[in-house]
């Protein structure tokens, strides 16, 4: 394949016919280009798994220090070579220089985290910036040596899978292989270390060799990775599908497969992409893919996802009012003996802050729950099952009141509010440590009567 | 004017003044952030106004400074927004937010970046990361008295013009806001009780450090902004404890990087031969530099500072183990020891130097080879023996300790050598008279007090 353009401004994309996309999608665009496909897949797959562990560890931003960390080691070992006089395009000469630095990198982040009062996002960012400012002096020098061949360097930026050979592909495969292969391996030494590693410890595990260990394949990866997706961007390959995938599971190993396969899309759908267009940055298509990924995760999993979860605050709130609206009914027939009255009611909304519609929304609810029945001339009649929820959650409103009262040291005129958003949320058990506590202290707990006498 | 003063004012000065310009602001603003510990932010930021750029160049079709300005703003802001709702809505650890946010953004502005270049709008993704400092040129006049005519001063290029502004700006903001600014970053709990909106303050600074990014990154790119949003502050936290001091520090620590690194990238080469190297790059080597002899030669936070501490500090507990141990020979009747004896008895210690020390001090006398306290050696050590049996009576009586555990504690404790402790701890014993092994409490005067010895 051609070398990469100079800068990435020069470039006219025509979009492939259908015919060539479908070939490309299905692999039959020739074996160097699948060879670039899986191998960038594979990256993929071994980002996502191993990004779980650093995410866990919370070291998502070392990573990304890391991978900035690599630039001077490539210009060094292009540096080295050259004045070797041996072949500066060699990638392993050049990925091992980047491991030198990037290992440095971290190493640096250390020992300024234990010898100075800086604390972690300052060491990053010092870390990131002056590493990577070093190794765009040297790019400078190596650009002014005219050599011809200096301007491939950039690919490790901005990555450009199109600029890849053939062994390259094979290599970051094998790379990827390799780290996939160690993970599964210590996925339980890794899952207990990230979990809880004073345990760990404790048990007898070489807690700060295991460390090492996912320390040392974040590394693999993100060099691994350079050249398919560039320094700047290598981070969002690890840490964007384990984040995502953690949206859908508790568990670890489905997050490990989730984060393989968001990984592994991602890989696919940005080399795809790159040997479609080839001048097409492939790590910004696989960054947004998995970004698109990320934001499908967060709005739409089931448990944790925004519209999940709002959908579970709505409910507990339309629950709440609707218990306060039993309340205010069941107390207003224990003091009148009557059915509580539209304007009644309209008083309730005003000191609730209900607006209008929300009110018919309450009523409807708690209709729904057979709580309430409309009485003639639009008044709320509570049936059975409202009287005995109100007359629970009127005792409960009572219990809490008592309590802070006598245990808390509040004011009687200043409990009221707080009681009414705990009322709702007492568990049985901790009703049964209210009325103990409350005996202790000889409080007297009236019948709260579930049937209209 | 001669040649060389003429070619410095067209090719170096403008460099180095909007190398220098760039360092300052984002120097001075990056204090805020690392005080906060919001570095990353700064980081996260300048990655992704490139979408906003390119979006800004894309709309409206030109460079108009304004319209970076806004679209960069809109950018850093919308950044900070996003960041707040992965961190709380999807309940990601805020690093994580921060990568994912800033990744997905940047990604997104080298793809725009490619719609630009396809409508022939001149941007560049490595101008956006190492600058182009090199390209700024200026035709300064003939002679020293047109320098500053209008016309002269109107054909300084625009980068350097937009940096002035922006510098004036950063410098304004935070001396205007400097109570507000200071309050919020130590405690933005109080700042809100105390009627500032700290929320409002902390988008007002990321708008800024958003500006700060752009009205930089032509001359000098994103990479030298992260570095002096955080490097100068870094620097300056290290050397000092005051707000203030530490601001004027990171800025000073921010143009010397500026002005060293543009010579270091010109002239270094120069005299070896070379053609000159990126300057924005050197530069955050300077700061780098600078840093790391702050982390070596600082005052009192520095390492050396500290290993001479620590020494200072073991050389002193290693007399007081001396003088203590000869004190307790003392009271067992044992009157002087010799060389070898003094050795055993002080374990891990270095025996010799203490000996020196004290000899020096007056503090032990050897006659013919036989050790011993000297009066004021005696009254020196009775002060850490009384330190030492109070504490153990201290940690029996208040601390709950068993009385056969107390000794190391207190051998350790015993070094604490501070009025107000010391007042503190004899009420706490109730100036008690004897240790809980019914050894005596030495007194403060020095005569020895027969009735505590018998008991």
């Amino acid at each position: 394949m051609s070398s990469a353009p100079s800068s990435i401004t020069n470039v006219t994309d025509e979009w492939p016919g259908w015919s060539q996309i479908f070939e490309t999608l299905t692999f039959q665009a020739g074996f160097n280009t699948n060879l670039v496909i899986v191998g960038t897949s594979l990256l993929g797959i071994a980002a996502g798994i191993v990004g779980v562990f650093a995410l866990l560890r919370k070291r998502a931003l070392m990573s990304d220090a890391l991978s900035h960390a690599t630039l001077p080691g490539i210009g060094l070992a292009y540096l080295t070579v050259t004045a070797l006089g041996g072949s500066a395009r060699s990638l392993p000469v050049l990925l091992t220089g980047a491991t030198i630095t990037g290992v440095l990198g971290v190493v640096c982040i250390q020992l300024l985290l234990r010898h100075t009062r800086l604390r972690e996002d300052a060491s990053i960012g010092i870390v990131l910036s002056v590493f990577f400012g070093v190794g765009i002096v040297l790019l400078s020098v190596i650009q002014s040596m005219q050599t011809g061949t200096a301007a491939g360097l950039n690919r490790f930026i901005y990555g450009q899978t199109a600029a890849m050979s053939m062994s390259d592909a094979v290599l970051m495969g094998a790379i990827a292989m390799l780290a996939v292969a160690a993970t599964v391996a210590l996925l339980k030494e890794f899952a207990l270390v990230c979990f809880n590693d004073a345990f760990a410890t404790v048990d007898g595990w070489p807690v700060s060799f295991i460390d090492l260990l996912m320390m040392a394949l974040v590394v693999l990866v993100t060099v691994a990775g350079l050249q398919a997706v560039g320094l700047i961007l290598v981070v969002a390959m690890l840490i964007i599908p384990a984040v995502s995938a953690r949206f859908w599971t508790q568990r670890l190993w489905v997050l490990v497969v989730l984060a393989a396969l968001i990984g592994g899309a991602s890989g696919y759908c940005g080399s795809v992409m790159s040997a479609l267009l080839p001048r097409k940055p492939a790590g910004s298509v696989i960054v947004l893919t998995s970004g698109v990924l990320f934001a499908v995760s967060m709005v739409c999993a089931p448990q944790r996802g925004v519209i999940a979860m709002s959908i579970r605050q709505l409910r507990v709130r339309l629950r709440i009012a609707g218990e306060h609206l039993v309340e205010a009914a069941y107390e207003y027939e224990l003091e009148h003996d009557a059915a509580l009255q539209r304007d009644i009611l309209r008083a309730v909304a005003r000191r609730r802050a209900w607006p209008a519609w929300l009110g018919s929304v309450i009523v409807w609810w708690a209709r729904q729950r057979g709580l309430i029945r409309g009485d003639s001339g639009g008044a709320i009649a509570l049936t059975d099952a409202g009287r005995r929820d109100g007359a629970r959650i009127s005792r409960n409103h009572y219990l809490w009141e008592q309590y802070l009262i006598s245990y808390a040291d509040i004011a009687p005129s200043h409990v009221d509010w707080s009681v009414d958003q705990v009322e709702h949320v007492l568990s049985d058990a901790l009703i049964d440590e209210l009325e103990a506590a409350l005996r202790k202290r000889g409080v007297e707990i009236p019948q709260f009567q579930a049937v209209r006498t | 004017m001669n040649e060389a003063m003429h070619n410095f004012l067209s090719i170096d000065l403008l460099p180095m003044l909007a190398g220098t310009l760039a360092a300052v602001t984002c120097g001075l603003l990056g204090n805020f952030l690392v005080l906060r510990r919001l570095s990353l932010m700064g980081d996260a930021i300048s990655h992704s106004v490139l979408p906003g750029l390119v979006m800004a160049f894309l709309i409206t079709g030109m460079r108009s400074p304004i319209a970076m300005f806004g679209g960069a703003a809109i950018a850093g802001v919308v950044t900070v927004v996003l960041v707040e709702l992965v961190k709380k809505l999807g309940r990601v650890e805020p690093g994580a937010a921060m990568g994912v946010v800033f990744s997905v953004l940047f990604a997104l502005g080298v793809l725009l970046i490619e719609r630009a270049a396809a409508r022939q709008v001149d941007l560049d993704a490595d101008c956006v990361l190492h600058g182009q400092l090199e390209t700024l040129f200026w035709f300064p006049p003939g002679d020293w008295g047109q320098l500053f005519s209008f016309t002269t001063l109107s054909e300084v290029p625009r980068q350097v013009v937009t940096l002035i502004v922006m510098t004036i700006a950063a410098v304004v903001f935070v001396a205007l806001l400097f109570k507000e600014l200071r309050i919020a970053a130590f405690d933005p709990a109080l700042a809100t009780t105390l009627g500032y909106n700290a929320g409002m303050l902390h988008y007002l600074l990321m708008i800024f450090v958003a500006a700060a990014t752009v009205a930089s990154f032509e001359a000098v790119g994103s990479i030298l902004v992260i570095a002096m949003l955080v490097c100068p502050a870094a620097t300056a936290r290290l050397l000092t404890d005051r707000l203030r001091s530490q601001i004027v520090c990171s800025v000073v620590v921010a143009g010397v990087s500026g002005i060293g690194g543009y010579v270091a990238a010109t002239a270094l080469p120069a005299a070896f031969g070379l053609e000159a190297v990126n300057a924005a790059g050197m530069m955050t080597v300077v700061a780098a530099l600078l840093l790391v002899i702050a982390i070596v030669f600082a005052p009192q936070r520095g390492i050396i500072a500290r290993r001479l501490h620590q020494r200072r500090l073991g050389r002193t507990v290693a007399l007081d183990d001396m003088l203590a141990a000869l004190y307790r020979l003392e009271e067992a009747g044992t009157e002087s020891v010799d060389k070898a004896q003094l050795a055993t008895l002080q374990r891990g210690h270095k025996a010799d130097h203490a000996l020196d020390q004290a000899r020096k001090q007056l503090l032990v006398a050897s006659v013919s080879g036989a050790i011993q306290l000297t009066e004021a050696g005696r009254a020196a050590a009775r002060q850490i023996i009384r330190r030492h049996r109070q504490w153990e009576r201290y940690l029996v009586d208040q601390a709950g300790f068993a009385a056969d555990h107390v000794h190391e504690p207190a051998e350790q404790l015993e070094h604490i050598n501070s009025a107000a402790v010391q007042r503190n701890l004899a009420a706490a014993t109730k100036q008690a008279s004897v240790d809980p092994h019914g050894r005596p409490v030495p007194n403060n005067n020095g005569d020895d007090d027969p009735e505590s010895a018998t008991h």
